[in-house]
């Protein structure tokens, strides 16, 4: 009894163990649902699945079954940078453990029985319960919101490192509680229309009614939902990053303000396109969204310059050569702000270029061809975020020497590799016809599959090292039960 | 750093290695026994629409068993390029079209009445060959769908005849009849019910040239050769309305230029084949995978 109970206050009450858990339920879920389309489909490999599992696929059901496998796997995400934060950021003992225990609990609901319901007959108690879990994770939203309160002088700074106005206040936390905020009042333009959808009403993809010239307010609102809750979820990972780093300085000061006033206004942006404001609701976006990805900059050329300037400290004059060794030579701090850079070739450049050139190029092209980019898109930009996670998770683990390196580099090439076919495969129509294209998309198909595939490999890999550790008595999980990751934020 | 070169010399090393494609690669023929001139009746009445089954209704038609086949969409052109209906303009046929009301919509984009595009001449994938005077299909083509037309292209091929294209309703309720359906033959689709992006049939390649199209009725529960096709005909006795080419349809909606697409294709997975799945282009895209046949 003491086994199971000193293992379950670790993986339910400890940070780690808590992000442990989230990172293992997404990997099962992507695991077993990535088998259900693509090549693995057509393999034949979904038949065995869907038998095995005996799940109950109904044609007409596919878009809604989708849904909630989206959400469910957004709920896990955003459960593990609520632990993130809630282990980074001061804040009320009350607060930390209510909001951690009620997102858990939130999310596991979510998942099991959200997909118990999609893919497994239509238990509507199942889906009942669903939405519960749903609505726990927005009540811990409004709570995280309390509990970043930045105007609370028991938060305010006097460190002149740090962004802040000039009576104290923490503008990073305030950058964090403005997400927080933005993200709990995106997440009702979801909830409003989902609540209708959900009710047995039409429940549609995004992506199949783009072209359509006049949508619902409803329809625009699920929209707006889709896009800003994913970018809320990276502006979230950024702020994230930028503590662990512990992003400081000049380029602090100037991103955190930045960082506030871009999420807000995109966010006004968004919530625009249910309001007559719609026909600009796009300007309004770019408005906003440009300040956000300055802040990401900042912190970009700050952290480089930083894991420059401490891996070429012991030398009086480093060579160009030393600095990009220095650079590189941690592949889990170089790692995260590279995948923001390489996010801009394979998400926001694509996103940019296909709103410049939409008429000209993108729409003359059937409506299907514009799907697979906006889906490709957006799965990229879901992945990055993920690949990030799993950085700051190596990091806190402990992961050391060769382990390290190649569980970092492992993350980078691989899911770069996967991300660089998706962003060739999206935009192939540029350059080859669909009469010639096979061989490319081949190609291009054996370079995501052999990149998510190994990299899903190197996370079984740390799983089940995990879990084997879970079985010592004195396995490394002893030592995180109590470890919170405010005290591992790098000097 | 020598590892990273290699690495990155490997990964470009394979994507340049795509050997091209050979379109004229050699293609099966099979006779599948089913009449591309064959028209069948869909009586007037309700049936259900779309994914989430609206009640529709229609008035009665007579619609084409099968797709406009390269060898009937040859000899439209021979005889509308005799009697002046069509022109061959810069490696282009085309045809007059008398416009739409354009709005200036967001996203519209306007078609003047005006000559527009009914086939390329010249596109290697084009299936009906021509000599500088007369059209012929291409050897082991003739009985499959015609493909690299334009909207225009399908609307003046079913004009010309004094048919047209089928309504989106129409031509749903042809695939579908009067229950629930997502299949014209039924609930589930197998590898052998049509012809879908890696179904396996004889006529794909996908080392190679990919999917191609199959013989319109060609799944008609014969075996030919070593591949045995199940019989996939809809309710009202159509065939492909599930897979080998998408199929233009003739509505011309308010506020948009787009003209819609239904079936699925040779190129597209399963769901895009179930009966409510739309697509739309411009009017003037072609393609290998889009075909269309007429209603009267």
């Amino acid at each position: 009894m003491e086994f199971i109970k000193t293992r379950f206050n670790y993986l339910f009450g400890s940070t780690k163990g808590l992000i442990l858990v989230a990172v293992a339920m997404i990997a099962i879920i992507t695991a077993v649902w990535g088998m259900l389309s693509g090549p693995m489909a057509e393999m034949g490999v979904r038949e065995v699945v869907v038998k095995t599992l005996g799940m109950d696929l109904v044609q007409a059901e596919r878009e809604g079954r989708i849904i909630i496998l989206y959400h469910s796997i957004a709920m896990a995400i955003i459960a593990i940078e609520v632990y993130m934060i809630t282990s980074l950021l001061k804040m009320k003992p009350f607060f930390k453990i209510a909001i951690n225990i009620l997102i858990t609990v939130g999310y596991i609901t979510t998942m099991i029985f959200g997909m118990g319901f999609a893919y497994f007959g239509h238990n509507w108690a199942f889906h009942g319960l669903y939405i519960a879990g749903l609505t726990l994770i927005f009540f811990t939203g409004v709570l995280l919101v309390i509990a970043l309160w930045p105007w609370n002088p028991e938060y305010y700074i006097e460190d002149e490192e740090y962004s802040r106005t000039k009576k104290g206040l923490n503008l990073e936390r305030t950058a964090f509680f403005a997400t927080a905020v933005t993200t709990v009042l995106s997440a009702l333009f979801g909830a409003v229309p989902g609540s209708f959808y959900g009710n047995g009403f039409e429940t549609f993809l995004a992506e199949n009614i783009i072209r359509m010239p006049h949508k619902t307010v409803l329809e625009y609102s699920i929209i707006g939902h889709l896009h800003i809750m994913l970018a809320l979820i990276a502006i979230m990972l950024t702020l994230i990053v930028g503590r662990w780093l512990n992003f400081r300085g000049i380029w602090h000061k100037l991103a955190m303000p930045l960082m506030i006033l871009g999420t807000i206004v995109l966010n006004l942006g968004v919530w625009g396109v249910v309001t007559p404001l719609q026909p600009i609701a796009h300007m309004i976006i770019y408005v906003g969204a440009t300040p956000s990805m300055l802040a990401a900059l900042f912190l970009l050329i700050w952290s480089w310059g930083m894991l420059i300037r401490t891996g070429t400290a012991h030398l009086e004059k480093p060579t160009f050569g030393q600095k990009l060794s220095a650079l590189v030579r941690d592949p889990l701090k170089f790692g995260p702000t590279w995948q923001m850079l390489f996010m801009n070739f394979t998400t926001s450049g694509i996103g940019i270029f296909m709103a410049v050139r939409l008429d000209e190029i993108f729409r003359v092209w059937p409506a299907r061809e514009e799907r697979i980019e906006l889906t490709g898109h957006w799965h990229v930009l879901s992945a990055i975020i993920a690949t990030i996670i799993l950085m700051y998770y190596g990091d806190m683990i402990g992961l050391k020497g060769k382990i390290r390196q190649w569980y970092g580099w492992g993350l980078i090439v691989l899911s770069d590799i996967a991300f660089g076919a998706v962003t060739v495969f999206e935009m192939k129509r540029l350059f080859i016809t669909e009469a010639e294209q096979q061989p490319l998309v081949n190609r291009l198909m054996y370079l995501m599959d052999f990149g998510l595939a190994t990299l899903l490999l190197l996370l079984a890999i740390v799983l089940f090292w995990r879990l084997i550790d879970l079985f010592k008595s004195k396995g490394r999980w002893t030592e995180e039960t109590d470890q919170e990751l405010a005290e591992e934020v790098m000097q | 750093m020598k590892k990273n070169i290699l690495i990155f010399g490997l990964v470009g090393l394979f994507l340049v290695a795509c050997g091209p494609v050979d379109l004229n690669a050699p293609i099966p023929t099979f006779e599948t026994g089913v009449d591309p001139n064959s028209w069948v009746k869909v009586p007037a009445g309700e049936f259900y629409s779309g994914q989430h089954e609206h009640i529709e209704s229609t008035t009665a038609y007579e619609i084409m068993v099968t797709n406009v086949t390269v060898n009937q969409y040859a000899d439209f052109l021979n005889a509308a390029l005799a009697d002046g209906s069509i022109k061959f303009v810069d490696n282009e046929i085309v045809g007059f079209y008398p416009g739409d009301e354009f709005h200036g919509y967001e996203h519209e984009e306007e078609i003047r009445a005006g000559d527009w595009i009914f086939i390329p001449v010249d596109d290697p994938s084009q299936r009906v060959k021509f000599d500088g005077e007369t059209f012929t299909p291409q050897s082991g083509y003739e009985n499959h769908p015609m493909t690299m037309v334009s909207w225009f292209g399908a609307w003046g091929y079913c004009g010309y005849y004094g048919t047209r294209l089928p309504t989106e309703m129409e031509w749903e309720k042809a695939a579908r009849g009067t229950d629930t359906r997502p299949f014209p033959w039924g609930e589930e689709i197998a590898r052998e019910n049509a012809n879908f992006y890696s179904s396996r049939d004889p006529f794909e390649d996908m080392s190679n040239f990919g999917s191609r199209t199959s013989p319109v009725g060609f799944y008609n529960g014969k075996k030919y050769g070593d591949f045995q096709t199940l019989d996939s005909v809809s309710p009202y006795g159509l065939y492909d309305m599930a897979g080998n080419v998408w199929q233009w349809t003739g509505n011309v909606y308010e506020d948009m230029h787009y003209r819609f697409m239904r079936g699925g294709s040779k190129d597209t997975y399963e769901i895009d084949l179930r009966v409510w799945v739309r697509n739309n282009a411009t009017p003037t895209y072609f393609s290998p995978g889009v075909g269309f046949r007429c209603v009267r």
